[in-house]
């Protein structure tokens, strides 16, 4: 298979990727290429990089791109400001939802929503549409639909909270979605039910970076290729069992200076 | 681009009303004393009374000091170059809307206020001030079958002497302030509304100012007097052409709520702000004041302040009648360099009267925003309650923030409870609607209007629309 051929097929193509914060170099050559449909899952320990690597790649102005290439759908990412990239089809869901007092979580959705199809010249969706759609995709993580009158996530539980996210997520459609440690703060009962959003969510075109500190997430959303970052590189890559080996041996190894030899090894 | 400079981008949106009518104004030259008030008095055809009254007023006026208390910095106003009186021509007695100028009609229609319109249209009854003189008032016969008066000031001295030197100056007498002397002297027109008893308004009661002509003063005066056991909204608005001079606008409105009756007061204050660099703009220094004269009375006063370059007003309640109710539900915005000093007072004399205070202040860009309000607990006043709540949101770092929440109790029985917090806009929120495809401008507008929604959801329907868009407008380009 050619380079170019190659190229075609993937939705995300991040080469040598270098970002810092405030100064500080935080990802330090990172490489990850996603095909369409595709599940990867970014493991690590806690600083290693995965918010950094989820934000910059949502587009968040703290974070400064030093080097290094995006290519997003045959688009250079980097180029496009925040809403754009939303627009294009990346969705993030955060690992700290914020909250916006006085906007009801329907308002916004509708507002993001709209945004979204204004951008693509498609027509805005009036109040009834919405909200059909709206509920029926609130099944589909088991949501109360009292949160859609309350005000975006205030005041809602941690659990909530990341239904929220699926929820929008959901509703926007996005062709890469991109999950910040989703299950923490969650319950094993909230987790499953969020897992199984997701699960629905998945098929077609629609590929998936799931990031995840714990190996539990991925008993439920099961990847096709899992990845271990580490100070701000990926130093392995394998498939759903690297999973559960990093469960056993946890992140020591990571120390013990052989984790670029097995990347090698794994690829 | 970043966000930053996103956001300067759109701080050049110009002042949507910032144009200026060509007719022919009949106006007195500029400079103030006894003469003038007699020439105001001759052309408006007074009787004697008022003379009186405005003169009594202008020598007290001229023993005061134009106060400086307030925080805001100012330009000296010389009240010798300003005009005290000026009308568009022709200044006949006008017998419909028909014989308005046709000049006029456009200056409303182009501010979104259709006369016209309103003949056939709206549940909404105005009563437009062009100037210094009402050029139409709609609905006033329909108002009648009810025995509602509503009518421009002018004309209610000629038909109602009877209710105008009853309650004149009866809420706030001429002595009360500065601004208010000056008024009390030269104030040239404004609305008179009666409701009589048990009757509840069937629509809203409306009053546009609108200031044209250069160089003047607006000096409007409005009167409520609600009967017992009726009711009323009233809505005040207020736009004024871009001029780089700053042009006063000292307003009183006196409000009378009788047993059991209740005025709902809501203004929508838009007046021309100054430009980018801080020239120009209204002075608005108003004095507003209800009395809850009957028992079981309530007075409510909402404002949404997003123009002039210095606002200084504390709509304020004097609950005298036992379980009175008093409210206070305010949004002011400053951006650029304005400056806005408001808040309330709140004073309880009858026993078991409650109050509350929502106040939203947003600044901007250089703005100063001052929220200053009094809760006055007097000895009589057993049991009585007040509830405040005093929000700042700063979008920036060049902006300003003060509170100043004084509390007077003389009755131990008080229950007074204050709460205060100052909050930045946040980036991670406006991240977080970039990243659900929502433009920054459009995101901090939203997270704006959430912030100001418990006021918002006091204003009738279509003005709470009309506050968000404005908000909105007077936004763009505010984070830097
Ligand atoms: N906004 C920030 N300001 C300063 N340092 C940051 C910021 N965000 C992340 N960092 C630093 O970057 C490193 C990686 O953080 P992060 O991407 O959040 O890791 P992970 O999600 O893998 O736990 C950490 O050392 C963290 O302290
Ligand atoms: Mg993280």
């Amino acid at each position: 298979m050619s380079a170019h051929e190659n190229e075609e097929k993937m939705i995300l193509d991040v080469n040598n990727l270098h970002a810092s914060v405030e100064g500080s170099p935080i990802l330090k050559g990172l490489n990850l290429s996603v095909k369409p449909g595709e599940v990867h899952a970014i493991m690590g320990p806690n600083g290693s990089g995965k918010s950094t690597f989820a934000n910059v790649l949502a587009g968040r102005e703290d974070y400064t791109v030093d080097s290094g290439s995006v290519s997003y759908s045959g688009l250079d990412l980097l180029d496009l400001d925040p809403e754009e990239r939303a627009c294009e089809g990346i969705f993030l869901a955060f690992q700290y939802p914020v909250s916006i007092p006085g906007i009801s979580n329907a308002y916004f959705l509708r507002s993001a929503l709209n945004a979204v199809r204004r951008y693509r010249e498609e027509s805005e969706v009036d109040a009834v549409d919405f909200l059909q759609l709206v509920r029926e995709k609130m099944k589909l993580v088991g949501m109360d639909e009292k949160l859609l009158q309350r005000s975006v996530n205030d005041g809602f539980s941690g659990g909530e909270k990341k239904r929220n996210e699926i929820l929008q997520m959901a509703v926007l459609d996005p062709k890469l979605a991109i999950l910040d440690e989703t299950d923490s703060g969650l319950d094993i009962d909230a987790l499953r039910i969020v897992a199984e959003g997701v699960n629905a969510l998945r098929g077609g075109d629609r590929a998936f970076i799931v990031v995840t500190h714990y190996q539990r997430l991925l008993d439920y959303i099961v990847p096709d290729h899992v990845h271990v970052l580490s100070e701000g590189q990926i130093v392995r890559s394998g498939d759903k069992t690297l999973a559960h080996e990093l469960e056993r041996e946890g992140y020591s190894w990571l120390e013990s200076g052989h984790a670029r030899e097995k990347t090698q090894e794994a690829s | 681009m970043s966000e930053a400079e996103e956001l300067q981008k759109l701080a050049d949106k110009e002042y949507e009303f910032g144009f200026v009518t060509d007719v022919e104004s009949d106006s007195l030259p500029p400079g103030l004393d006894e003469d003038t008030i007699r020439e105001i008095v001759r052309r408006k055809g007074e009787p004697d009374w008022l003379l009186e009254y405005r003169l009594k007023a202008f020598r007290h006026w001229q023993t005061m000091e134009d106060p400086a208390w307030a925080k805001v910095n100012k330009n000296v106003v010389n009240y010798q170059d300003l005009i005290y009186y000026s009308a568009p021509k022709p200044k006949k007695q006008l017998e419909s809307l028909d014989e308005v100028d046709p000049e006029l009609l456009e200056t409303f229609e182009k501010l979104g206020i259709s006369l016209e319109e309103q003949k056939r249209l709206s549940n909404v009854a105005v009563d437009a001030v062009f100037d210094s003189v009402s050029v139409a008032t709609t609905f006033s016969d329909k108002l009648a079958e009810l025995g509602i008066i509503f009518c421009s000031f002018s004309e209610a001295v000629k038909e109602h002497p009877e209710l105008i030197r009853k309650y004149l100056g009866s809420v706030v007498p001429y002595t009360d302030n500065f601004y208010s002397a000056l008024n009390s002297a030269v104030f040239s027109d404004g609305s008179f509304c009666y409701i009589p008893k048990g009757v509840a308004c069937p629509m809203e009661l409306s009053t546009y100012f609108r200031i044209n002509a250069a160089g003047t003063g607006q000096f409007e005066r409005t009167l409520i007097v609600a009967d017992e056991g009726s009711t009323v909204s009233y809505l005040e608005g207020c736009t004024a052409p871009m001029r780089d001079e700053n042009q006063l606008h000292a307003a009183v409105v006196e409000l009378v709520a009788l047993e059991e009756a209740t005025i709902k007061y809501s203004t929508v204050q838009n007046w021309y702000p100054g430009d980018a660099d801080g020239v120009g703009g209204i002075y608005n220094f108003v004095t507003k004041r209800g009395l809850c004269k009957g028992d079981r009375s309530k007075i409510s006063w909402t404002q949404v302040e997003t123009g002039s370059a210095i606002t200084w007003k504390y709509p304020s309640c004097i609950l005298q009648g036992d379980d009175s109710i008093g409210e206070f539900y305010s949004v002011a915005l400053t951006n650029n360099f304005q400056q806005a000093d408001t808040g309330t007072k709140m004073v309880h004399l009858g026993k078991r009267t409650k109050s509350t205070i929502i106040s939203k202040g947003i600044s901007a860009g250089k703005g100063q925003n001052t929220y200053r309000g009094l809760v006055d607990i007097k000895k009589g006043a057993e049991d009585a309650r007040n509830f405040s709540q005093c929000d700042s949101m700063l979008l920036g770092d060049r902006c300003g923030a003060h509170t100043f929440p004084y509390v007077e109790v003389r009755n131990p029985s008080a229950k007074v409870e204050h709460e205060a917090t100052t909050s930045k806009i946040g980036e991670d929120q406006i991240f977080y609607c970039n990243q659900r495809g929502i433009s920054t401008e459009d995101a901090v507008s939203m997270i704006v209007n959430g912030f100001c929604k418990e006021v918002f959801s006091e204003l009738p329907m279509e003005f709470a629309v009309e506050a968000q868009k404005l908000l909105a407008v007077s936004l763009e380009g505010s984070v830097g």
